[in-house]
């Protein structure tokens, strides 16, 4: 089950109470309809950028997984178009429950979201709102001083706007098969200048707030906090990976990443608002195993499972905002109840989701989440429907296992492979990856991708063969 | 009483058969096997002597039963005659047996038999006529609705229908099979059994014991009123009301006589009342099966779905040009197979792999040959020797199978990715279930090196190379099984 079956099921109540209480607040309520007390019965917390002063939402829109006409996003149906009409729809819901941060790039959705969210935008006046996008040059050819300026212009462009409020360098770090990741951020922003420029930029009011996303290799993040130090760059807003798995295991998890108490930390002591990505780590951390479901549920039955996770992202101070790339109105319903008002964490429920974090680490599932940078792989392989199928036979404790003199073992095995058939293509599946590698270096959870397929082909082989 | 049990067994015996060969899953070769088993030729190939001493003696107790209740292809053309006769009704008359044409094609059959020359016993053979039919007719429309099952089945959570392949495995089979259904469909619309009684081997040597049978349709002569109604609704043709006669030899024991007498003239019994009279031989219609093995081109469109975009398009496979033909484990040899296989098709509809396939290859015609596009031998599966009815492929272990080579991988240098894309591979050693090879350091990239010895063929590594449409290594097969 991903994240959006799981809004659906576990969500469903709260939507259609949501939905039906403002369609009858006038008419009769002759049904009692079940309504989760806790939550969302004020309005959105808003938390102060230091540098401009914005009251940005506690939530913010992240557009990477905005939805198509064919269903699903853009990671289900990649050749579908993206569906503008639902979009606009869940922008406006969005907007009037008092969302203000809609965070896009020029990459996102096969190109296309930066479009979608312009259209979407600008039917509302521009100063309900702030637009953080960024300046992907990720690949060699936009790496020249005037691919990168095009791609700004482009944006703006799209975007329908003049000035972009939080414009990130992004995903600093990442690292390639011929570059490191000190020469790789040389490459795409000190070299052709472009940083520099960027600066100018925002003398200019066409950037109110510049920042960067950080993914990979924690020299670069600390360089650029150095020179922050140092003065040499003002960095207004930093985006970093944060989650209740991630605080503390993100080094257990990938040896190379850095916990997200570390960065907070860094950031948090200069002054420096975080915007929160991954709070979900890709719906992962809403598609728990059930033991860990109840322990969740026995504390509040009614709270939605994400809905930790959420409170969590959003309690440290200094979290600006948190995104959630929200494909489904139904997410969009639950995520602002979760924040209006947002109820912080308690030191005691702080313990209680590191306790959680250590046992969903010791699930041993791969730390994929679904953001689809390592598509399309050259050889026709689906990387993270392979990883998150096997993901969701863990959690969801479909795996065989057992004694194999049991019916239940058969079963399990049965479904698993049979599963395994639907979900993925047989030509598209993890026996197919030659292991080239040239997947690696695109993934921001730092995953070796072609040891993780080889494992789960030799499970599968091993299941096959018995 | 004898049409209406005679009926009821042929409605079995057709749904076993027909399930069985479309491969329905739900183990059905295990409670239907038996069906395909007990089929004649088959078992003469496979030299099951219980089967053949079953059928020659049920032909010597009760005439021609088998004809009419085991033989899928025999209840096939009763259902086209029973058609015809709803739109023209009483339409047979007595036909001398057709001598020439009856004999000299069992001769001649026998003969391609003895020396094996596959192309003409398949082609003619009853049952493996009807397995061509369902497999390369009825199959895909099976699987179209399989596959609908199984996406219902995929929304709602449930594992009984799986989604298989839908792909036509040999042009030529699909046309023979064609042509087959629309001959035979036509002779038995018009002539009822004529093909049974003029051409086909097993109808024709089953006539020899039928001559003598114990229980047989008898006149009774005091009682028939000669309105020629038994004649008239006889579509074996071998009733001759004016001389109270019924040749034995083409009777398929139908019953049908029996019920339009309403003077209660014919009796199936052993109580001998009159003599038959020998049927004089005269020419009849020529039935022109051979015609069946001209025009081959006709293109089929593939029904394959479409896959999703956003990933790399994979290019379909192509098959590599075998100098020998690759043949499923069990089945010994080329040489074997092609002496004992009656291309009934069941191996191939049976295999879960998408692997096996009819040869367009004169010499083993229709029969199965193995090739790797879509899948490859999955080492626990032994399927195609578990269904064999003909033993054409003898039944093998699990175990067995894995010490059967039946080809040998050949690394195809230009093709390799290792050396063409500059990229590190190694899949096929990755999925070699033998470990019969190796990456060795060649001219600075490592590259697969096959330890022949080891190599079973199952195809894993031709199948699983990125290398497309041709695979940088594929299996030869070898002219015999080695087995060690």
């Amino acid at each position: 089950m991903d994240r959006r079956e799981f809004i659906k099921h576990i969500g469903a109540a709260t939507v259609a109470s949501s939905v039906v209480l403002s369609a009858c607040k006038s008419g009769d309520k002759e049904t009692p309809i079940a309504k989760n007390v806790i939550d969302g019965q004020g309005e959105m917390t808003y938390r102060t950028n230091p540098n401009t002063g914005d009251k940005v939402s506690i939530l913010g829109y992240g557009m990477m997984r905005l939805p198509v006409e064919a269903g699903g996003s853009a990671r289900e149906n990649p050749n579908s178009d993206i569906d503008q009409e639902m979009v606009n729809q869940q922008v406006d819901y969005a907007l009037a429950h008092g969302i203000n941060y809609f965070d896009t790039s020029p990459v996102y959705c096969k190109g296309l979201s930066e479009h979608a969210t312009g259209i979407a935008l600008a039917r509302h006046p521009r100063n309900s709102y702030y637009i953080a996008t960024k300046l992907s040059n990720f690949s060699p050819s936009t790496w020249s001083r005037e691919a990168s300026q095009a791609m700004f212009e482009n944006s703006l462009k799209e975007l329908q706007t003049d000035y972009i409020d939080y414009l990130l360098l992004h995903s600093i770090g990442g690292e390639s098969k011929e570059l490191n990741s000190t020469e790789m951020f040389n490459a795409r922003y000190m070299d052709n200048g472009i940083l520099d420029w960027l600066v100018e930029q925002k003398e200019a009011g066409r950037i109110r707030n510049l920042g960067f996303s950080y993914h990979g290799d924690v020299e670069i993040f600390d360089m650029l906090l150095r020179w922050h130090d140092e003065g040499r760059y003002h960095w207004d807003f930093v985006q970093i990976q944060m989650n209740y798995v991630d605080w503390n295991y993100a080094h257990v998890i990938e040896p190379e990443n850095v916990n997200a108490s570390y960065l907070y930390d860094e950031l948090h002591r200069r002054g420096i608002p975080a915007v929160i990505m991954e709070p979900l780590l890709g719906g992962r951390l809403a598609n728990q195993p059930d033991f860990i479901v109840k322990q969740m549920k026995e504390r509040e039955p009614e709270t939605p499972v994400a809905r930790w996770a959420f409170r969590y992202a959003g309690t440290p101070e200094g979290i600006l905002t948190v995104l959630s790339g929200m494909t489904y109105m139904e997410h969009l319903v639950q995520n602002v109840e979760t924040y209006s008002p947002l109820r912080p964490i308690t030191a005691e429920e702080d313990e209680f989701l590191m306790k959680v974090a250590e046992e969903f680490v010791e699930l041993k599932t791969v730390p994929c989440t679904s953001c689809n940078y390592c598509m399309p792989c050259p050889y026709g392989l689906n990387i993270p429907v392979i990883f998150s199928y096997y993901n969701t036979s863990i959690t969801e404790g479909k795996m065989p296992t057992g004694s194999r003199e049991a019916k239940e073992y058969w079963e399990a095995r049965k479904r698993f492979l049979i599963g395994y058939d639907r979900n993925v293509p047989s030509l598209r599946q993890a026996n197919h990856c030659i292991g080239c590698k040239q997947c690696v270096s695109h993934c921001p959870q730092n995953i070796n991708i072609p040891e993780e397929l080889h494992r789960i082909d030799d499970y599968v082989e091993q299941l096959k063969r018995q | 009483m004898l049409r209406k049990t005679r009926i009821l067994l042929q409605v079995v015996t057709i749904t076993l058969v027909t399930l069985l060969l479309l491969g329905i899953g739900f183990r059905v070769h295990l409670w239907a096997g038996w069906v395909a088993k007990i089929q004649f030729l088959p078992a003469f190939l496979a030299l099951n002597f219980g089967v053949l001493a079953m059928v020659i003696f049920a032909a010597l107790l009760f005439g021609r039963i088998y004809c009419s209740v085991v033989c899928p292809l025999g209840i096939m053309q009763d259902f086209f005659s029973w058609l015809g006769g709803k739109v023209k009704k009483n339409r047979f008359s007595y036909a001398k047996e057709n001598k020439v044409l009856r004999y000299g094609f069992f001769a001649i059959f026998a003969i391609a038999l003895i020396i094996g020359f596959a192309p003409l016993t398949t082609l003619f053979a009853p049952y493996s006529a009807y397995g061509r039919i369902v497999n390369s007719l009825f199959k895909p429309l099976y699987d179209l609705l399989n596959n609908w099952l199984a996406s219902m089945d995929a929304a709602n959570d449930r594992y009984n229908f799986t989604e298989v392949q839908i792909w036509t495995r040999s042009v030529t089979t699909f046309i023979v099979a064609l042509l087959t259904l629309l001959i035979l469909g036509f002779l038995a619309w018009k002539k009822g059994r004529a093909y049974c009684n003029s051409i086909c081997p097993v109808g024709t040597f089953l006539s020899f014991f039928s001559r003598f049978s114990l229980l047989r349709v008898r006149f009774d002569k005091d009682k028939c009123k000669s309105c020629g109604m038994c004649e008239k609704n006889c579509k074996a043709q071998a009733i001759d009301f004016k001389n109270g006669t019924v040749d034995y030899s083409r009777c398929v024991v139908c019953g049908d006589c029996l019920d339009k007498c309403k003077f209660d003239a014919l009796h199936y019994t052993a109580k001998r009342t009159v003599a038959t009279t020998k049927p004089v031989d005269k020419e009849r219609r020529a039935f022109l099966v051979g015609a069946a093995l001209a025009g081959t081109s006709a293109a089929l469109a593939q029904t394959e779905m479409k896959l999703d975009g956003g990933l790399a398009v994979i290019e379909d496979k192509k098959a590599p040009k075998r100098q020998t033909p690759v043949t499923p484990p069990g089945s010994v040899s080329a040489r074997y197979m092609q002496r004992h296989c009656t291309a009934c098709q069941l191996c191939v509809s049976s295999c879960p792999n998408n692997v096996l396939r009819p040869s367009t290859d004169l010499q083993h015609f229709m029969q199965p040959v193995m090739s790797f596009e879509r899948g490859y031998c999955r080492p626990e599966c032994t399927r195609c020797s578990e269904v064999c009815p003909a033993g054409a492929i003898k039944p093998i272990s699990r175990e067995e199978k894995t010490a059967i080579h039946v080809g040998h991988a050949v690394w195809v240098k230009d093709n390799c990715v290792v050396l063409t894309d500059g990229v590190s591979c190694g899949n096929c050693a990755r999925h070699c279930p033998t470990g019969a090879i190796q990456m060795i350091d060649y001219e600075g990239h490592q590259v697969p090196a096959v330890d022949e010895n080891k190599c079973i063929g199952c195809g894993a590594c031709e199948h699983l190379c990125p290398a497309r449409p041709f695979s940088a290594i594929y299996v030869e097969g070898n002219e015999m099984h080695h087995y060690h």
